[in-house]
């Protein structure tokens, strides 16, 4: 049962990941592929169907860790206290700035939120990948469940290690690559005219920098948690999402030089959820490794809510979780085809 | 100072206070919405369907507010309260989980539809997203207040030698005696927040000459609904309310009232202040006997005062909880005249012109964000010194790791940030609010 809460937990949270990544890209590229006010709200029109929708999957992923592992969640999140409200303001900012900009025609206000918008897209992927590479890493949990780590210590790889760090903000920068090539391939997917030009080059300019940077990101993980590629190597699902991964980039570049666009996009998707997947599968049963001593660890088998817990949600989880799929459905059918910028005053 | 409990007090205080104001605006418009939008269906007449348009728009402005407000909240329970999530996750995380899947998803997928979908849906479809967000936003409500309830009144969990509490009964959780008034209380509360809206701006609207046909719309649908929804708040689910406190709470109940001696016959205080260090109630206006019929419905019952109860039972800001409590009831009492007032000259056609009447109306609707803001101070500031009544205390609830220096910085954070914001927000509705109603856009944009 423990196992099953694991599985589902990650999977929601990596599902947030590709789909509020396609939004945080295209929010980190939208001053450089769209120029002219028409082409912003046509990007605008592309994700504003989704984006509230999605960043949901981070709610409910966050409401699968509560009930089931509650001691993990409130572990991590004490323990990254300022990194956690740093995210919050990034998702604030960026809700607000998608929702105010087109209320006031005035072209300063809309420059002034599109910053704001392209500045929290690019920062919650640095924050998303640092929290998973001091996931990866491990944090310093004492023997009763809790940590506390500086927001920055050291940059200096041998120096004190913080929420921020060389390592972690190197896999911070890796998931900026990653989304804002997913974030790319999503505007060629749903735009047409200069923006979906313009988004192809951009997807075809961060393709090597995302081959790059996940080598890097792997060899230093080699380096930092050795242990996690001896377990990768046992175990077939872990094989398997990672095998996904490749499968995934691969396909993203092949189709994108066809001008499959959708396919281009499911590849990337594929590749973004592999690698999620293939490292959740590499750290099971561990949520939280404890950098101190092994034994105090979080792991889902001894931390998880007791069995009752587990057995009530069984009952309405998957139910919730059609439904939200279902709306996710209707809502991409009812938009399907390329996104318009909307006449002003009717649309984002 | 460097006391981090007072500061995770202060800040989840700050943040859900000013989270709810749009919650409680959204979830009352929700309503009046669906019920602008059906009457436009049923009648044909268009200025229901330009009126319900405007109201859309205020809607998704203030949806907004409150998802990048409600998005804290969630994760709060885990940063700030780290013990206390890490205790009752195997309880409360149900409804937490619930409310993200089965309310968030809906609201947030259908948003965009009805704020922006009308000409693509056409009227039938988009009353059916306008009902999806009545669905979602009230049932959002349920399941945080739920939640509230089981803070309030525990109940369905069972609790293993650590104190770490699972759920036991998840139907006897989700009906939780507490759980049911307190949400036909709250939510009939957010309706009234609604409906002043509706008759602030329709007054406003008539008093300037604009907007003939919606704002006759706004006015009327205001001031009928918001009549409704004033008595109900009052009875019978204020009262209610009243009664489960008294039953068991006695201690916030005694609070509430700055009723410090016991006896029968207990009077109910109109006005005066508490003075907690003289244990009595100065200056006092007092209606002999209410309190005892009020709370068991017997004019001669015993209510107990505070003073039967050890000082570190009471609730923690005595003062705090019985000027929000009597704040609350008394607005709720004048709002029931207030309506019944317009309602009155609404029936006999005067209302209108009626300048005088107007004039308040224009300027009733910050006082039930104050009302229900009130309403919350006394229910949270009542529970103290609890986190969950009976059970957990909260000064064991807070995160063990997280010093005050950073909360107190991350208070301040949100308190810049949420200010610039709010400022935003009021001047984007003024800017609707002098636009006024839409027309449909004729053709589709190329
Ligand atoms: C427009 C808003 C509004 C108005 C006019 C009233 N209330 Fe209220 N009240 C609320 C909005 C609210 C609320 C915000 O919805 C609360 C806070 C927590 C809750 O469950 O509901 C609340 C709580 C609340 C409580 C519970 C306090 C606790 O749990 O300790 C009681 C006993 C009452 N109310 C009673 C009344 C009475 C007798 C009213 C008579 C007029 C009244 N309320 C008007
Ligand atoms: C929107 C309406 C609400 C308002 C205005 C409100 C207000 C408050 C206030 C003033 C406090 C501080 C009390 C004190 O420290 O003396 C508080 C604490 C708290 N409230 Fe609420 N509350 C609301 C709804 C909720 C709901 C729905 C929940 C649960 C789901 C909740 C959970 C908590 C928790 C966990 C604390 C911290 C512990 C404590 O101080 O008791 N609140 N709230
Ligand atoms: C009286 C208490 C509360 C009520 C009635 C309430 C109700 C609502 C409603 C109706 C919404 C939809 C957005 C809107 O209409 O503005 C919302 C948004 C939200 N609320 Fe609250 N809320 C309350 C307190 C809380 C608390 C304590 C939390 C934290 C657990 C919370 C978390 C959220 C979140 C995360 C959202 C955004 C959802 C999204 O992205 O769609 N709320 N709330």
């Amino acid at each position: 049962m423990e196992a099953l809460w694991f599985a589902l937990a990650a999977l929601v949270l990596a599902v947030y990941v590709v789909l509020d990544g396609f939004d945080f890209g295209a929010g980190a590229l939208h001053l450089f592929v769209a120029r002219s006010d028409r082409e912003r709200r046509q990007v605008l029109a592309a994700i504003g169907p989704y984006w509230d929708g999605n960043e949901v999957w981070l709610l409910a992923g966050g409401g699968v860790l509560f009930l089931a592992f509650p001691k993990v969640l409130a572990s991590g999140l004490s323990g990254f206290y300022l990194a956690i409200f740093l995210l919050l303001w990034t998702l604030i900012l960026r809700g607000i700035s998608i929702e105010f900009r087109s209320h006031v025609a005035d072209p300063l206000w809309r420059e002034f939120w599109d910053a704001t918008f392209g500045l929290a897209s690019t920062l919650a992927p640095i924050v998303l990948g640092a929290a998973l590479g001091n996931v990866v890493r491990g944090v310093p949990l004492s023997a009763d469940g809790w940590f506390s780590l500086p927001l920055f210590a050291s940059f200096s790889p041998s120096g004190e290690l913080g929420i921020l760090d060389w390592y972690t903000v190197l896999i911070g920068v890796t998931a900026l690559a990653v989304l804002a090539h997913h974030g790319a391939l999503f505007l060629v997917w749903k735009t047409d005219g200069d923006v979906q030009a313009r988004s192809l080059v951009a997807a075809a300019r961060t393709w090597p920098l995302v081959v790059v940077l996940i080598g890097a990101a792997t060899l230093a993980t080699r380096f930092v948690a050795p242990e996690h590629f001896r377990a990768l190597a046992e175990r077939p699902v872990a094989l398997a999402a990672t095998a996904l991964a490749g499968v995934g980039l691969a396909t993203s570049f092949v189709a994108r030089r066809r001008g499959r666009e959708l396919t281009a996009f499911l590849g990337s998707a594929a590749f973004v959820l592999g690698l999620l997947a293939a490292t959740a599968a590499s750290l099971y049963p561990i949520w939280l490794r404890s950098s101190l001593d092994p034994s105090s660890s979080l792991s889902a088998n001894d931390h998880a809510a007791a069995p009752a817990a587990l057995r009530a949600a069984l009952w309405w989880w998957p139910v919730g979780l059609a439904l939200a799929i279902g709306y996710a459905v209707l809502l991409f059918r009812l938009h399907r085809g390329k996104a318009q910028a909307a006449a002003e005053g009717e649309g984002y | 100072m460097d006391d981090p409990l007072y500061w995770h007090r202060l800040q989840f205080a700050f943040t859900i206070t000013y989270h709810y104001l749009f919650p409680q605006l959204t979830i009352g418009l929700a309503l009046l919405i669906v019920v602008l939008k059906a009457l436009a269906l049923r009648t044909g007449k268009t200025e229901y369907a330009d009126a319900a348009r405007f109201w859309v728009r205020i809607f998704g402005l203030a949806f907004a507010m409150g998802v990048v407000t409600g998005i804290p909240m969630e994760f709060q329970f885990g940063t700030n309260w780290a013990a206390f999530s890490a205790k009752s996750g195997g309880v409360i995380g149900q409804t937490l989980a619930m409310e993200g899947i089965f309310a968030f998803f809906l609201e947030s997928s259908f948003l965009a539809l009805l704020v922006w979908g009308e000409r693509r849906l056409g009227p039938q479809k988009h009353f059916l997203a306008a009902l999806a967000l009545f669905v979602g936003s009230w049932a959002s409500g349920y399941f945080i207040v739920t939640t509230n309830a089981f803070m309030q009144h525990p109940v369905g969990y069972t609790a293993d030698a650590n104190g770490v509490l699972t759920i036991a009964d998840l139907g006897a959780y989700l009906t939780n005696p507490w759980g049911l008034v307190q949400y036909a209380h709250t939510m009939v509360g957010a309706v009234v927040t609604g409906a002043f809206a509706l008759a602030s701006v329709g007054a406003y609207w008539t008093l300037r000459g604009e907007h003939a046909a919606a704002a006759r719309v706004s006015l009327n649908t205001g001031v009928v609904a918001g009549l409704i929804a004033a008595t109900l708040v009052a009875m019978p689910t204020g009262h209610e309310q009243g009664r489960m406190v008294a039953e068991h709470q006695p201690i916030a109940l005694a609070a509430m009232e700055g009723h410090f001696e016991s006896g029968p016959r207990a009077p109910l205080a109109v006005i005066g202040q508490p003075n907690v260090a003289e244990r009595k109630l100065d200056n006092p206006i007092h209606l002999p006997a209410v309190l005892s019929y009020i709370a068991y419905g017997d004019f001669s019952a015993n209510v107990r005062g505070l003073e039967d109860f050890p000082e570190s039972e009471w609730p923690t800001n005595v003062e705090l909880l019985y000027y929000s409590f009597h704040v609350m009831v008394g607005l709720g009492t004048v709002f029931i005249g207030w309506m019944a007032l317009a309602a009155l000259w609404l029936w006999r056609g005067r209302l209108a012109t009626s300048r005088w009447l107007l004039w308040s109306l224009a300027l009733a609707f910050p006082f039930p964000f104050i009302a229900n803001t009130a309403g919350w101070l006394s229910a949270e500031l009542g529970r103290q010194p609890w986190l969950i009544h009976g059970v957990l205390r909260t000064a064991d609830g807070a995160s063990p790791t997280v010093h005050g220096g950073s909360t107190l910085f991350t208070t301040l954070g949100f308190a810049g940030l949420y200010l610039v914001l709010g400022v935003l927000f009021l001047m984007l509705v003024a800017r609707e609010v002098s636009h006024g109603p839409r027309a449909l856009g004729a053709a589709p944009h190329a």
